[in-house]
């Protein structure tokens, strides 16, 4: 009985929700976008898990790697497979040469048949790059004949740039590493990857800090056209309808919005899902398919929002008695008390600080507590800050007439004001103990690479067998090229390596110029031999340089089959002192001259080009890359960076950027249709205060008072909570405690971007509605 | 409500007998007093007296001799001169102000003219009492305010009249 | 151009206002001396409002001339009117016009602040003003506390603080009762004779518009003066 009236009031509710003409349908219609935004979040966040690992699961699919230092035997089912990945204009591009060996050979996921040497197979991203006006450059490094598509099970992500192409000959070049022979995809034994805490911690924590503004938002978004809606509900108490009638009703009215919310947040999502495709974040794409929310989450999206969206309601209809002549906000509203409002962020702060230090060795964070914690901190924003915007403003004293408006009108309603900017202060709140977080923890995921790129940008590995000395030539002859260091580097032992020498020292060869960049030599002449001392873990340099002392080269990876290549110390060798390498190493053993160097042993050595770049050419990178590819498509050029950062954290970090924005967006413009409802209630008194002269830049700069003071404050307090928050998580990690003043203010900027932009939205409606018509009375 | 200017208005409209007077008389304006035959001959008397009307013609077909009366030019100009005349406001005009509005559209006159002329001369009287009103005591307020609401429902009238001409010539001109 | 009648405070003739398929005003003329209280009375929709508005400078009419003091109101540009309605006119409105969230008196000293007065000036001299407006009682309440014939007075207080030469009034008993209509214009009126205001009244009250020295009347947008017809 009681469930059927429930419903009845509902459904009424509902149908109040449309009625109403163009108003009730602009009000339900901006509703629905609002909660159809959150919705359509939701879904993206209960996607995400399962769209990560989608591609991981594809990724391993394809791992063409053997993990033994074995040699597979060559046989009917092998194929031998090189790593030629390459670099383009800063995206990475996944290149492989593939050799069956026989009918059985392994074929690659998304691919129906092996390309012939010189064809080769592209993904759709790199097709569309090669066939593109940038992408010209690339063309020449990869000059094969595009005889087909990946297909989407071979890739990872839809902008994957991919490709496959035949090999010849790759069998005598197997290492192991950049080339192996296998006779099956994907890994051997799929990886239980041992995910990291701290970056579970991060991920965890970027989820609710997202999350929390959308509730808060979706939450406002259901109370949009609340007087007008006071006017209705004050109607039907006078035909009749009791207090508890009138609050479902209300409520109904929600539910309808929620409802349509659902239906609209499907279609954004799905439209969403079409355009993720398209789009690349951090070298991270995905396809449309990968995107499926898992049914239990989606389910529980559905039931929760209407259910939230009701709850709301009468929540918010609490503090209210509506009379049938009208709302009675119960009179003046009791002082908010501080206590209770400071129990909740104390409570997530206590949840936290329990695992203070756990994250480095104490093992993985109870997930429970710090996802509980956080969001206790942060709803704990949403108690806090109505009392300090309403204990802030009721100390304000007046200024101009528009300070007096906007003030006044605060310390009036500044429950409606607090609840504008609540969902902004928990966003940047979020986002900020976020930032610091990454950026507390930013040294740990960012490798010193020691590389020191004052002299040296790029490094080209040339193989063995290849003469170093025309490859520098070609080098020095390529656009944006500054200087070319060639160094052969290899390694001597004082026996054969089949009988595992005691003692090993590093070989360097290389010019006169270029050794001077490795030690510091007395004097140089073509044909000199210097040993070298001082060198980082060399103890054995200073025992083997007896001349006439026979040294044997290494060669081919232990590979006992191999004739030794045996060098005699010659008379004559200096010493020079060993000093920093532009790959920040400090090397012992001997340097050699070119004119020293005896013929087998420069075939038998792999050389090096150190390249200073010249950044000033455009696409430097890309001639370089393209020089290394014509001496051989399996030589990478590397370039170097003083630091390198942990790809995972990166991307992370993005999402939260791209994350953060979308929320504030969200929330600037819920934010500007609750300013426009507003001042559409005021449009009689806006009119007649421009009656009796009043300026328009008054009203407009009140109106911007009016956002700005509350933000003001919400930021401040979004400020010290997510500093606080923050501080707490570094702690978590045992990082130490520094604010991160830089994402402070960018997010805090933002925030108050956001204002701006939403008074500046509202001035066109505001001055419309400041035209005399509002006098008229119809 | 003069019954003489009331006649003269209806025979503006063409030449009629006294017996055709009464009827139109008691058809548009008396509708619960009907005129008396010797009052309609007593006031055609007066007015053939004071030369407002003329008799134009006399008939006697079967029954009693019939005169029919016409109006003259100083009939007519004293029919537009009371009719520009507001009444002096006072309580229970109505049927007077009716008299005139229902002329003055038979006669193809404004009759808002007359409405308009009528408010300004309440109004006139309102701003009297109000004024008196405003320096007396209280037994003047409230001798006052009770002639006010008598005009002021007069005034109201007036404006519902004035919003039903349309109407009302309609209807006269049945 | 002048043919404003000699010694008129305002003057205004062959007004025309469409607003989209009605015509509110067609041919209005209206003219005020000072001091002088001018009733406009008419049936709604009559276009009374609209003339108020126009007369005014707050709604430009399509055609047709406003001169006050000798100034074209039509040639000035929206500042300028703006300008010339916080100096010169002041406002009262059948309801909605007091800031809900000031206090009475700082709505009373809201002209005064927005021409730049000081407000611990500006105040005390709407205090003055709510005094003789004998509500100077309710000084500290809002507008939502005090009573409809309360707020009214209060609301001529501020059309009246910055010392209008001329005071427009729509309706301004629209939303009270008898009792407390004629209170508040007989503070009005007497207010505003006292300071030498005229005051424009538009009203379809005969009983307001007693408190004029004449009126015109407005019908399908067209005026009537009745002073010069009679």
């Amino acid at each position: 009985m009681r469930a059927v009236q429930w419903a009845r009031d509902l459904a009424m509710g509902s149908r109040f929700a449309f009625a109403g003409g163009r108003e009730g349908w602009v009000r339900a219609l901006l509703t629905a976008v609002g909660v159809g935004l959150g919705v359509a979040l939701l879904l993206l966040t209960t996607a995400l898990p399962g769209a990560l690992a989608e591609r991981s699961r594809r990724e391993e699919a394809r791992l063409d790697y053997t993990y033994s230092r074995e040699v597979m035997p060559k046989a009917d089912d092998t194929l031998v497979v090189a790593d030629t990945d390459t670099e383009f204009d800063g995206q990475g591009v996944r290149g492989r040469f593939l050799e069956p060996e026989g009918d059985g050979a392994p074929l690659p996921p998304g691919l129906r048949e092996f390309p012939a040497p010189g064809d080769m197979v592209v993904s759709p991203a790199l097709q569309e790059l090669l066939d593109s006006d940038g992408g010209g450059l690339l063309r020449e490094r990869l000059p094969y004949d595009i005889v087909g598509t990946i297909g989407e099970q071979g890739l990872i992500g839809s902008q994957e740039l991919a490709y496959y192409t035949g090999g010849k000959g790759l069998a005598e070049r197997i290492n192991n590493s950049t080339v192996a022979r296998i006779d099956a995809f994907g890994s051997p034994q799929p990886s239980e990857q041992e995910t990291d805490p701290v970056l579970v911690l991060l991920v965890l924590v970027v989820f609710v800090v997202l999350l929390m503004p959308v509730a808060v938002f979706i939450a406002a978004a259901v109370r949009f056209g609340g007087e007008r809606r006071d006017r209705r509900l004050a109607a039907l108490r006078l035909v009749g309808s009791d207090g508890g009638m009138t609050r479902r009703i209300a409520a109904g009215e929600a539910l309808a919005g929620a409802l349509l919310g659902l239906v609209f947040g499907t279609g954004f999502f799905l439209a969403g899902r079409e355009v993720a495709a398209s789009f690349e974040v951090f070298q991270v794409s995905v396809f449309p398919s990968y995107l499926n929310p898992s049914p239990l989450l989606a389910l529980l999206v559905a039931v929760a929002v209407p259910a939230a969206a009701v709850l709301v309601t009468l929540f918010a209809l609490r503090g209210v008695v509506i009379e049938p002549l009208g709302v009675v906000r119960t009179a003046r509203p009791s002082r908010r008390r501080l206590w209770w409002r400071l129990l909740l962020p104390l409570a997530g702060v206590g949840m936290l600080v329990p695992m203070i230090g756990q994250g480095r060795d104490g093992g993985a964070f109870n997930q429970y507590l710090v996802v509980g914690g956080v969001m206790c901190l942060l709803v704990g924003i949403t108690a806090l800050l109505p009392w300090i915007v309403e204990t802030v403003v009721a100390r304000l004293g007046s200024g101009s007439v528009s300070w007096q408006l906007a003030v006044r009108r605060l310390q009036l309603s500044s429950g409606a004001a607090a609840r504008m900017v609540n969902g902004i202060a928990v966003a940047v709140a979020g986002a900020i103990a976020l930032q610091m977080l990454f950026a507390g923890i930013e040294s740990d995921y960012t490798e010193n690479t020691g590389y020191d790129v004052s002299r040296a940008q790029m490094q080209v590995q040339v193989p063995k067998g290849t003469d170093l000395a025309p490859a520098a030539a070609k080098f020095e002859k390529t656009k944006g090229v500054r200087e070319v260091y060639a160094l052969s580097e290899g390694y001597v032992g004082d026996r054969p390596w089949r009988q595992q020498p005691e003692r090993v020292v590093q070989l360097t060869i290389g010019d006169c110029a270029t050794l001077r960049e490795v030690a510091k030599l007395p004097s140089c002449e073509d044909g000199d031999v210097f040993s070298v001392r001082g060198g980082a873990y060399d103890t054995d340099t200073p025992s083997l340089s007896e001349p006439g002392r026979k040294l044997y080269l290494e060669t081919a990876g232990g590979d006992s089959s191999r004739e030794d290549v045996v060098w005699t110390l010659p008379e004559g060798l200096k010493r020079a002192d060993s000093v920093e390498d532009p790959t920040g190493t400090k090397r012992g053993g001997f340097l050699m001259t070119s004119g020293a160097v005896p013929a087998d042993i420069g075939k038998a050595i792999s050389g090096d080009l150190y390249l200073a770049v010249d950044d000033s050419v455009p696409y430097a990178h890309e001639y370089i890359r393209n020089a290394a590819a014509v001496i051989d498509p399996m030589t990478e050029p590397m370039v170097w960076y003083a630091t390198e950062r942990s790809e995972r954290y990166d991307s992370i970090r993005t999402g939260l950027s791209v994350g953060a924005t979308a929320v504030l967006a969200l929330i600037g413009a819920s934010l500007l249709v609750s300013q426009l409802e507003q001042l559409r209630e005021r449009r009689k008194l806006l009119s007649a205060l421009v009656a009796f002269g009043t300026r328009r830049r008054t009203l407009s700069l009140s109106v911007l008072w009016q956002t700005a003071i509350p933000i003001g404050l919400g930021l401040l307090l979004a400020s010290a909570v997510g500093m606080a928050l923050g501080a707490v998580l570094l702690r978590m990690t045992s990082t130490s405690v520094d604010v991160h003043w830089t994402s402070v203010f960018r997010m805090t900027g933002a925030g108050a971007a956001v204002v701006l932009l939403v008074t500046l939205l509202s001035l066109p409606p505001l001055l419309r509605m400041m035209r005399p018509d509002g006098l008229r009375t119809e | 409500m003069s019954i003489g200017h009331t006649l003269l208005g209806l025979l503006e409209s063409g030449p009629r007998h006294g017996y055709d007077l009464k009827r139109a008389f008691d058809e548009k304006f008396g509708h619960d007093r009907p005129l008396h035959y010797g009052q309609v001959y007593s006031t055609m008397s007066r007015l053939l007296k004071n030369g407002l009307v003329e008799v134009d013609g006399i008939e006697a077909a079967g029954g009693p001799e019939r005169k029919r009366y016409a109006i003259t030019e100083a009939g007519i100009t004293d029919v537009e001169r009371w009719l520009a005349t507001p009444e002096k406001p006072e309580p229970y005009l109505q049927s007077t102000l009716y008299t005139k509005v229902v002329l003055a559209l038979l006669t193809s006159r404004d009759a808002a003219d007359i409405l308009d002329t009528q408010r300004s001369e309440h109004l006139r009287g309102m701003r009297i009492l109000t004024d008196r009103k405003r320096k007396g005591d209280l037994a003047d307020q409230l001798i006052c305010d009770h002639a006010l609401f008598h005009l002021e429902a007069d005034l109201r009238w007036l404006e519902l009249t004035a919003a039903r001409l349309d109407k009302l010539r309609e209807a006269v001109a049945r | 151009m002048n043919s404003a009648p000699p010694g008129s405070l305002l003057a205004a003739r062959d007004l025309r206002k469409v607003y989209g398929p009605t015509t509110a005003l067609d041919g209005a003329a209206f003219s005020i001396h000072p001091g002088e209280v001018v009733a406009v009375m008419g049936p709604s929709g009559s276009g009374k409002s609209t003339l108020l508005h126009c007369l005014a400078g707050i709604v430009m009419p399509d055609s047709g001339s406003i001169t006050y003091n000798g100034r074209e109101l039509t040639a000035m540009s929206d500042s300028e009117r703006s300008a010339l309605r916080r100096s010169e006119f002041g406002f009262v409105f059948q309801f909605g016009q007091l800031v809900p969230e000031l206090t009475c008196v700082e709505n009373v000293a809201l002209p005064l602040r927005l021409n730049g007065t000081p407000r611990k000036e500006a105040e005390r001299a709407a205090l003055t003003w709510m005094e003789r407006l004998e509500v100077d009682d309710v000084r500290a309440k809002r507008p939502g506390e005090v009573s409809g014939g309360q707020g009214q007075r209060v609301a001529v207080a501020r059309a009246l603080v910055t010392g209008p030469r001329l005071l427009f009034a729509d309706e301004p008993t629209g939303a009270l009762d008898s009792l407390n209509g004629e209170r508040v214009m007989e503070l009005l009126t007497d207010a505003a004779r006292s300071a030498n205001a005229a005051v424009v009244l538009v009203t379809h009250e005969a009983r307001v518009a007693a408190y004029s020295d004449r009126e015109i009347v407005v019908r399908d947008g067209r005026s009537r003066d009745m002073e010069r017809v009679v």
